[in-house]
């Protein structure tokens, strides 16, 4: 054997040994990736999955004029005013005859929803015919009823350590006796707006927030970057100072934390330029000027993508530089775009920190309409809901983030399909 | 200059528009500190519900930061109301008038108390607020007047021979919280204050008086346990030797599972809070921009709302939200005052 042979077998041994070791590393670390996400997941699914469903309560209501305080011919602002929860607590103490006791009554009265006295309202305001009859409905339970229905509340525990007390318990089994007691599935977690009683509060005015942010994020950011990324890539003159200094300043600007454009929205847009605070406007403002960079560089990139010989050949047939841009550049370079728009927007649909500074972060009952109605977004949702004493607010949370999960992933599929579909290779 | 043109075009557009918003606003925007926002909350959620108005739009600022956007001006571009777990300062009032906020009206709307609990199986306490100074301040009066030493009481014992002789471990908000301030006024500033010396050092040197009496100790008795109430008290339920600093109202969520401490030899209830002879509770209220009113849809509607018997009294919704509520002269006459929209007098 010659020398140099000697010397590689030697060592062989060892070498292997290294490339053993680096794969078991790598393993390692892909598994216990892996292992949190699959922890983080079961718990956030495990917590939330309750919150899909709801507790209702049949009530038999007789909706007597003498109580609610109206006729059958009075107004319908009358009727919206009428005393709804007084029929209600009626039907429960009807209900509960033996009970007398002042808190116990209260605690009654706290077994429905408040929103049961808002829903006969309702009911009676779109059929005035309803008066003086008697109906059995369904309305919300008191969110304590709910969790102790989803087996939260352990009834063995001593009556000091538990927020249903025996008192109560009563009232619920002879209720689920009776067949009064239903889980159903939660529609109003779809169908709400933000409430701070856990059994009313849904998400619909923060998807409604997040959708009209995003909107206004999208129409402003991805026409300005896609000029911004063709004027440099196509345009603007090479081995210029100026224009690498704008270079080097956009992709810095895609590095600055979030919150550093909540501070400048704050000073410009609104303290300038007078927008309102806590609007989809001026969320959308704000979360553009963060995407932008994100989709400048994708742009470029996909531009730089599209070979030469194309873009030479339409100039060969005549083709001005724009329209060799608009009708061969930019349809190429496309998929490479929209790509990086979705991402950007996915990272923008989960940002909190700069709408903290532009009252996004606020208490909004009501589904916004439009780019000037107060909102909040899907992020900040679970943010105040966290925030919550109340315990049904906990699997609520988990339900929410479950959501917004739910939409980035679907946002982040469309772009890889988008990438697969239409990426093409020369 | 494709993309300069294109923003010169967009703040065009965002000028426009807002000029177009600024001519009106249908829902009434408060803002202000946390410890009000969970009752201001559900009074907006009734109030939305129950009138034909638009729910109002809630931002938690804090007193501080809610009173500066409530002063900065009168258009509809600022809040109608500002919310506060302390009385607004003449400073504040001289910033709202120079901004041309002059008609401002004060409603209290009753009391939150700042709990010293510890979990149920661990021991009872009963403490002045001269102990709890004792216990957690950074610098404490040495053998002589006029001189401070390094804290080193290690346990409740060393501050006071009847408290038991567990280590000093008390678990609180952060600077950056209303209820870290109000217990550091209240109970730290309370206790410092009973050292006759350093009561008249307030009047010769009011920033080394703060000092002294507002810094407390940084060597492991007082950990700072995050903004989140929740945590606290899941804290303290692991931990029976452990104190905890938070609201009342997540006392009296959580009444299964920790007990308030005694201060100054009075329990922390109800009734405790409402007249005062539980030292550590401040009132909390709301400011109303009176120009607003009749210019902003509702205002009237939602103080009415708040000063309702049904919302403020004893057995109104906000008491379930762990509200105390003020007695009843005082919410006669202060709902009648609110009402009418009497200017703030300092």
């Amino acid at each position: 054997m010659k020398d140099s042979t000697k010397i590689i077998k030697a060592g062989l041994n060892k070498r292997y040994a290294r490339e053993k070791r680096f794969k078991f590393f790598g393993l390692c670390s892909i598994i216990l990736s892996f292992a949190f996400l699959l922890i983080l997941l079961s718990t956030i699914v495990g917590r939330g999955l309750p919150a899909f469903q709801q507790t209702y309560m049949k009530l038999d209501v007789t909706l007597d004029e003498e109580t609610l305080g109206v006729t059958s011919n009075s107004s319908s602002k009358e009727l919206f005013s009428a005393k709804y929860d007084k029929v209600i607590r009626n039907t429960l103490y009807d209900m509960f005859p033996n009970v007398s006791d002042r808190k116990e009554k209260r605690a009654l009265r706290n077994i429905v929803s408040n929103s049961a006295a808002y829903d006969l309202r309702d009911k009676v305001i779109a059929n005035p015919e309803l008066l003086g009859t008697t109906q059995s409905y369904w309305f919300l339970a008191k969110d304590d009823v709910d969790v102790y229905m989803k087996g939260n509340i352990d009834r063995n525990l001593p009556e000091s350590d538990r927020r249903i007390k025996d008192f109560q318990l009563v009232w619920i089994d002879r209720l689920i006796a009776e067949d009064r007691l239903e889980k159903r599935f939660n529609t109003v977690l779809f169908n709400a707006a933000d409430s701070r009683e856990p059994e009313q509060a849904g998400m619909r005015g923060a998807i409604m927030g997040s959708f009209l942010t995003m909107l206004v994020t999208l129409l402003l950011s991805f026409p300005v970057a896609v000029a911004a990324a063709a004027y440099l890539e196509e345009f603007a003159p090479q081995n210029n100072r100026w224009v690498d200094l704008i270079e080097v300043n956009i992709n810095n600007l895609a590095a600055v934390p979030s919150i550093v454009f909540g501070l400048l929205g704050l000073a410009v847009f609104i303290n300038f330029f007078g927008v309102p605070r806590s609007t989809p406007l001026i969320g959308g403002l704000v979360l553009s000027l963060m995407t932008l960079p994100t989709i400048i560089i994708a742009s470029r990139a996909a531009i730089k993508a599209v070979p030469p010989s194309i873009k030479e050949a339409a100039i060969g047939m005549g083709a001005s530089p724009v329209q060799t841009l608009f009708q061969h550049t930019l349809p190429l370079a496309m998929p490479g775009i929209l790509t990086g728009t979705i991402i950007g927007m996915a990272q923008a649909l989960g940002e909190t920190a700069p709408l903290l500074m532009i009252g996004m972060v606020a208490f909004v009952a009501e589904v916004p309409g439009g780019i000037f109605d107060p909102a909040t977004v899907m992020p900040v949702q679970i943010y105040l809901w966290s925030d919550s004493p109340e315990r049904a607010f906990t699997e609520r949370t988990s339900a929410a983030i479950m959501v917004l999960l739910a939409f980035l992933i679907v946002m982040n599929l469309i772009a890889i399909i988008l990438r697969k579909k239409f990426e093409r290779r020369w | 200059m494709k993309h300069l043109k294109t923003i010169v075009a967009t703040a065009a557009v965002i000028a426009a528009t807002s000029s177009v918003y600024a001519q009106g606003r249908e829902h009434i925007e408060i803002v202000g500190s946390s410890t009000v926002y969970p009752f201001a909350t559900v009074v907006a959620e009734t109030f939305g519900n129950k009138t034909e108005f638009k729910t109002p739009k809630i931002e938690s600022t804090g007193s501080g930061g809610g009173l500066k956007l409530f002063c900065s001006g009168t258009g509809v571009d600022t809040p109608d109301i500002t919310n506060a777990s302390r009385r607004i300062k003449q400073s504040e009032v001289e910033l709202c008038a120079s901004n041309g906020v002059n008609n401002v009206t004060e409603v209290q709307i009753g009391y939150d108390g700042i709990a010293i609990a510890n979990a149920k199986s661990g021991q009872d306490f009963s403490l002045t607020r001269r102990d709890i100074f004792l216990a957690l301040a950074k610098e404490v009066p040495g053998a002589n007047d006029g001189e401070l030493v390094e804290n080193t009481a290690k346990t409740w014992q060393d501050v006071n021979p009847d408290l038991p002789a567990i280590a000093i471990e008390v678990l609180g908000p952060p600077p950056t919280s209303g209820t870290r301030d109000a217990f550091v006024e209240l109970a730290m500033e309370g206790g410092c204050k009973s050292f006759d010396w350093i009561k008249a050092m307030k009047k010769e040197d009011k920033s080394k008086y703060k000092e002294v009496c507002h810094t407390i100790r940084e060597d492991g008795a007082f950990i700072e346990a995050g903004e989140n109430d929740n945590l606290i008290v899941q804290k303290l339920e692991k931990n029976p030797d452990a104190l905890g600093i938070f609201g009342f109202s997540f006392l009296d969520q959580n009444s299964d599972k920790v007990k308030g401490a005694q201060v100054d030899g009075a329990d922390i209830t109800f009734e405790n809070i409402a007249d005062g002879s539980y030292p550590v509770s401040r009132p909390l209220y709301f400011y109303v921009k009176s120009d607003h009113v009749g210019k902003i849809p509702g205002i009237a509607e939602f103080i009415a709302e708040f000063t309702d018997e049904d919302t403020w009294g004893d057995e109104g919704y906000l008491t379930d939200k762990g509200l105390i509520p003020l007695n009843e002269e005082l919410r006669a006459e202060i709902g009648e005052a609110a009402n009418s929209l009497k200017p703030l007098t300092l």
